[in-house]
């Protein structure tokens, strides 16, 4: 099913939650809707599902205005954070719940039940009670609970922070096969850029309410839509060098560096901006424009991270190994082509 | 490092009994209370129950035996009081905590006006029975009390709700309810507050309704809350005398016929027949405790079968 938000704002008595908020999101794909916390992801997912209205703007599955539906009437199935299953309900009973509301005959419930238990792995524990299960257990159950009724939408909000680390890279994997294998549209919250990259087929990344950019997870990496994008995704994160644009060059604030590409060609001259670099794009090179001083360097296998210092700026690059950086060199750097953006430093907005 | 570990245990033990007993000592003031004002009376009674033709004044008694007992069981007020009071219990307890869970729920809505149905519901709380039941013999009267009247607008000819045997027992049980319905929805509502929320949502998100919301989720988790409220009802309806007394000045029932068992011991006490009354006492005592186990043996059996 597609979904469209259109023109989304949710406003509570003193803050504006979403803000105007359009995007569209295919059928059958899964989607992680990425932010900080305190973003306005859980609000948005919210009033997906109906638990929320919304102050302005109207929601579609496909062709059909959802806005005014409640909850039990949009199809949907949700996962919290924290699993919300009934204490005093068995792991089947669970199960069965959505389908005792639909007044689904018994013998067909439990066919349905035991059918999506075995999906998510947990058919050897439907006569435990919450309590009794692990929670990576409880997550599964939760899942199978949201997709016994077919729903036309999955939401999760943060399904995997209460899981430990191992843990969760093991349920995101189960979350991708049982997406894949259902096939059903799925909206996943997150807030780690690492758990959105890897799982999803869009990313929806937002901040304060604003989306910033929805697009492919490779794209959102190689092509960044703003300064926020670009910090937020990437891991160690991207290098920030202030500086002015000056007759098609980057200078940096101290002068000691000047940046001559092609990028820089058509900025206006004066204009503050960022060079943003990600750290696997910087090469060691005696003729680069950045000269600088090493100051550390931790052995990361073939790949050497080494610290770096250019005037008052500190940044961070993955150097190969033979090169044998030590710290209190003096070496110069170029930048490759991928992987270097320039963004307005007052607005965040990226200049092409 | 093995030695140091035991150099520190050994400080431990020397420490030790005054830290053992240092709590007992905090303990005991409020021990001596409930020694001298509770198990002193309550060893008495068991002790008393079976002496026979005891004496209160000269404290004699011929011999020990059932003797008591066998005239509490044979005495056909007492017969009466089991009865009278059972029957109470049956209807008051489960009327009063059903009555109580949908008001409760309606409270933990956020309805408008919640302080002033709050207040409204609570207000039998902080005033006295007997004065209550003054006034509420007074609203029971048959031809000016205010629910004949009431009732009047329904059509129904004017109830002898005191002066009539088949009325009274209906007149007492309302009046009971009424009075043990505060307690019971405080409870309740803080059972109700301890509730998750985010189960509500989860289940209209699975396409509840409020109904079976309320039936399927918010009981089943206030389960915890209903039986405990059940218990300490049965316990203090089982003592129930102090709604009788001023419903019928005094007396139990217009025709002596609505005697109840701590009425039945209070009655025995003003004829200065304390064993007798111990005898009745452990009695209600032994209702008390096989009601109690009743209820805890059947919330075992329902947790136990589930959902
Ligand atoms: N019921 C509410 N009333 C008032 N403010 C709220 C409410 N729910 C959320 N907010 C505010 O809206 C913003 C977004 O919250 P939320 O959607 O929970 O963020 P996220 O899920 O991305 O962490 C926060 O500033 C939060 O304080
Ligand atoms: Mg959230």
């Amino acid at each position: 099913m597609r979904v469209v938000l259109d023109h989304i704002t949710k406003r509570f008595a003193d803050v504006t939650a979403v803000s105007d908020f359009s995007a569209t999101l295919n059928d059958g794909e899964l989607v992680c809707l990425l932010g900080p916390s305190g973003c306005g992801k859980s609000t948005l997912l919210n009033m997906l599902s109906g638990i929320l209205p919304v102050s302005d703007g109207k929601i579609f599955f496909d062709d059909e205005d959802v806005t005014m539906l409640p909850p039990e009437q949009r199809g949907i199935g949700l996962v919290f954070q924290n699993y919300a299953l009934y204490p005093h309900m068995t792991v089947l009973g669970n199960i069965c719940f959505p389908l005792e509301t639909q007044h689904v005959p018994k013998e067909e419930r439990l066919a349905r039940a035991n059918e999506i238990a075995k999906l998510v792995h947990v058919d050897m524990l439907m006569n435990r009670r919450p309590a009794e299960l692990s929670g990576g257990q409880q997550q599964r159950v939760a899942i199978a609970r949201a997709l016994v009724k077919n729903p036309r939408l999955l939401l999760l909000d943060e399904p995997l922070s209460n899981l430990d680390a191992r843990l969760r890279l093991e349920m995101r994997e189960e979350i991708r096969r049982i997406q894949q294998r259902t096939g059903v549209t799925t909206i996943f919250v997150t807030h780690d850029q690492e758990e959105a990259m890897s799982i999803s087929d869009h990313i929806v990344l937002m901040k304060l309410g604003v989306l910033q950019q929805n697009d492919l997870p490779q794209n959102l990496y190689n092509e960044p839509a703003n300064q926020f994008v670009a910090d937020f995704l990437g891991n160690p994160p991207i290098n920030n060098l202030p500086g002015t644009v000056s007759g098609g060059a980057f200078i940096t604030e101290e002068g000691d560096g000047v940046v001559k590409m092609p990028l820089f060609e058509g900025i206006a001259d004066g204009r503050k901006v960022n060079l943003s670099v990600r750290s696997e794009s910087f090469v060691l090179d005696p003729d680069g424009p950045l000269a600088c001083e090493v100051t550390r360097v931790y052995q990361m296998g073939k790949e050497e991270m080494a610290y770096f210092k250019l005037g008052e700026c500190d940044f961070r690059a993955y150097i190969d190994a033979d090169e044998g950086l030590k710290v209190g060199n003096r070496v110069r750097l170029n930048l490759k082509k991928r992987g270097v953006f320039v963004f307005d430093r007052e607005t965040g907005e990226r200049i092409k | 490092m093995k030695k140091e570990k035991q150099s520190v245990d050994r400080e431990l033990v020397d420490r030790s009994f005054f830290s053992r007993v240092e709590p007992y000592l905090y303990l005991l003031p409020f021990f001596l209370g409930i020694v001298v004002f509770t198990l002193y009376p309550v060893v008495n009674v068991v002790l008393m129950s079976f002496k026979e033709d005891y004496s209160y004044l000269s404290r004699s008694f011929t011999q020990w035996g059932f003797g008591n007992y066998r005239i509490v069981l044979s005495n056909r007020y007492f017969g009466q009081a089991v009865g009278n009071t059972i029957k109470y219990v049956l209807l008051v307890v489960p009327i009063s905590t059903c009555i109580a869970v949908v008001v409760a729920y309606l409270l933990n809505q956020k309805l408008r006006f919640n302080a002033l149905f709050q207040t409204a519901y609570f207000l039998p709380m902080v005033t006295s029975v007997t004065a209550v039941g003054l006034s509420w013999k007074l609203m029971y009267n048959q031809n000016f009390g205010i629910i004949n009247y009431l009732l009047s607008f329904l059509g129904i000819d004017p109830v002898p709700w005191l002066v009539n045997a088949s009325w009274s027992l209906p007149a007492l049980v309302i009046f009971g309810i009424w009075n043990i319905l505060p307690f019971t929805i405080i409870l309740l509502l803080s059972g109700l507050q301890n509730i998750d929320p985010q189960y509500y949502t989860a289940a209209r998100v699975d396409g509840s309704k409020s109904l079976r919301i309320f039936f399927r989720i918010t009981v089943p988790l206030l389960a915890p809350t209903i039986f405990l409220v059940c218990i300490v009802n049965t316990i203090s309806s089982f003592k129930v005398f102090s709604e009788l007394y001023p419903l019928f000045s005094g007396k139990p029932g217009p025709f002596n016929n609505m005697y109840t068992v701590v009425y039945y011991i209070r009655k025995a006490m003003t004829d200065r027949k304390y064993a007798v009354a111990a005898a009745a006492a452990i009695i209600l005592f032994l209702f008390i405790f096989a009601f109690t186990m009743i209820q805890t043996f059947v919330r075992k059996r329902m947790e136990r079968r589930g959902q």
